[in-house]
């Protein structure tokens, strides 16, 4: 009538292996269709010359610089804000405090918002708030401020990007023993000089890793800057926070559905795919390695 | 007899949550006398000694009642600054705790915090502190090597040094050896000796041997309470509680 127990156990088996080997497979299928497709258009022309005739021939290189400000603008907003924030949550504000818990409600609630969300957060606070408000107040009303620049594109990123730094911050901050916050106390050092002497020479694995996970999660984000800054296309790098700029993602995006001829591009969004795509990896292994880096040391 | 008294604290209790730590607590402790705590594990010996710098300040649970004054002055009063109070109160840790940072900056730390800038100075705060623990001779040509490439005991000395570097007048010390050997510790207890000529020094023991070893005076605590202090010689031999007895001649605890 049932069925042998030997059986179930088979077909458990049977059933979670092939999840998991479907799931490998998934990510080879992936990393080899984007690197057959891409490598053999990938040079040092490409890496470092500007798209031409529609970007069905040339290189990506103002979507790499482009992207590079992006993340470093980002990160100079973002990281020190989320470290901030990650040394109130754990120096100030008790575990269980309320005060505390509703910070980490919210940072957690940032963390799952849809990426377009903040795009079109950005298009409303950014640009026409805050943008249109400077235009308002300094411009006479004239353009300026008020439109996709890279200045907000960064800022909306750093706002998507912060839940990851606090967490990694945090996570470096509570592995610093307590007996070491005392030890200072006890010598009459503050809250503030403790944190500063001492709690945070000891997180900077941690505040890197932060920065890093952020940056690459960032560099592979589209729609926090599809209407706050990226360009179709600019032959030139961006010199000032006004200006807009060219990015991977977006690049990839724009080829495949805006070209004048999508099937011409198709080598080159196979190609400038992969770049995104070692970018990001060599971004998120040195994240990984400084981790693993981080807690050896907290262990000994 | 008065003036010869450093800390004075009464009727101290302190209470984490629901659970009563100290409970009206007396004990009067002597100028440039090492006082030793003893009692059995969770008696309040250490929680006793970390109401005289203040340091159970951190702990959001905790709340203290009564009064603890060091040389006259109520250091729960409202006009004193925890962080002033803990330059004149240091504290060494069961758990020797050297900051990641080279033998030199451990010393250094504290004057630093301080306002001491100059090198000359912080030259010779750091030799004289080094003396002071009697670790300078072992340490002297690797200033600049890391205070953790340091073995258990000279850890420990590294933190005493650390500690009078800011030239406290109390030194509280908890369960200061019993993480080490019995060489290390030797060596610990000499340094007490010692540094009792220019400290008053309280120390928390789980070693009776010890407390007798250091002390002149020993408090025996028992489940929050202050059960009975005397000379040391007389808590050991002849002691006027039954509780105390007990616990000497190892009947519990």
């Amino acid at each position: 009538m049932s069925i042998p127990k030997k059986w179930v156990g088979r077909g458990v088996a049977l059933v979670t292996g092939g999840s998991a080997i479907a799931t490998v497979l998934t990510v080879l299928a992936i990393m080899g269709i984007i690197v057959y497709g891409g490598i053999g258009h990938l040079s040092w022309d490409f890496i470092f010359g500007s798209p031409e005739k529609g970007m069905t021939e040339g290189g990506i290189y103002p979507a790499i610089m482009g992207t590079f400000f992006l993340v470093l603008l980002m990160s100079l907003v973002g990281v020190p804000v989320g470290t901030v924030t990650a040394i109130y949550l754990n120096e100030y504000v008790g575990q269980t405090s309320k005060v505390g818990r509703s910070i980490r409600f919210a940072v957690n609630t940032l963390a799952g918002i849809p990426s377009i969300v903040f795009g079109l957060f950005g298009l409303g606070f950014f640009i026409s708030f805050m943008g249109g408000g400077i235009d308002k107040a300094f411009n006479g009303g004239e353009l300026l401020w008020g439109q996709p620049n890279i200045l907000w594109a960064s800022l909306t990123m750093a706002l998507l990007t912060l839940p990851v730094v606090i967490v990694s911050v945090e996570e470096a901050i509570k592995s610093v023993p307590r007996e070491l916050r005392e030890g200072s106390l006890a010598l009459g050092a503050t809250r503030l000089e403790t944190i500063w002497k001492v709690v945070l020479p000891q997180s900077m694995t941690g505040i890197l890793t932060g920065a890093i996970l952020a940056i690459s999660r960032g560099a592979g984000e589209v729609a926090p800057i599809l209407f706050t800054g990226a360009a179709y296309f600019l032959p030139e790098l961006p010199d000032a926070l006004t200006d807009q700029f060219m990015e991977l993602g977006y690049h990839i995006y724009i080829m495949s559905t805006q070209s004048p001829d999508v099937e011409a591009t198709k080598p080159i969004q196979f190609a400038t795919t992969l770049v995104l795509l070692l970018l990001t990896f060599t971004l998120n292994f040195s994240a990984i390695f400084l981790r693993w880096h981080l807690r050896r040391r907290a262990i000994r | 007899m008065t003036e010869n008294i450093k800390i004075r604290a009464g009727k101290l209790n302190l209470q984490y949550g629901q659970k009563h730590a100290l409970r009206d607590i007396d004990l009067d402790i002597e100028k440039n006398r090492v006082t030793a705590l003893i009692g059995p594990s969770g008696c309040g010996k250490s929680t006793f000694l970390r109401c005289l710098n203040r340091m159970n300040d951190l702990i959001d649970s905790a709340r203290i009642q009564g009064r603890v004054e060091i040389d006259g002055t109520d250091i729960y009063g409202k006009d004193v600054d925890p962080v002033l109070l803990r330059r004149k109160v240091g504290m060494i840790f069961q758990k020797s705790n050297p900051f990641p940072k080279s033998i030199y900056e451990n010393i250094a730390y504290g004057p630093r915090i301080h306002g001491v800038k100059d090198k000359r100075t912080l030259d010779q705060i750091v030799e004289k502190s080094l003396r002071g623990a009697a670790l300078w001779d072992e340490v002297k040509d690797d200033l600049a090597k890391s205070g953790l490439a340091l073995s258990g005991g000279q850890q420990q000395r590294l933190c005493i040094a650390r500690a009078i570097a800011v030239d406290p007048e109390v030194l509280l010390m908890d369960e200061p050896a019993s993480a080490l050997d019995p060489i290390a510790t030797a060596k610990i207890e000499e340094l007490i000796w010692q540094l009792k000529e220019n400290y008053t020094i309280v120390i928390v023991t789980h070693s009776m041997h010890q407390a007798s070893r250091v002390s002149d005076t020993t408090a025996f605590f028992y489940m929050g309470e202050m059960v009975e202090t005397g000379p040391t010689q007389k808590i050991f031999t002849s002691p006027s509680q039954k509780r105390t007895e007990d616990y000497i001649t190892g009947r519990f605890g």
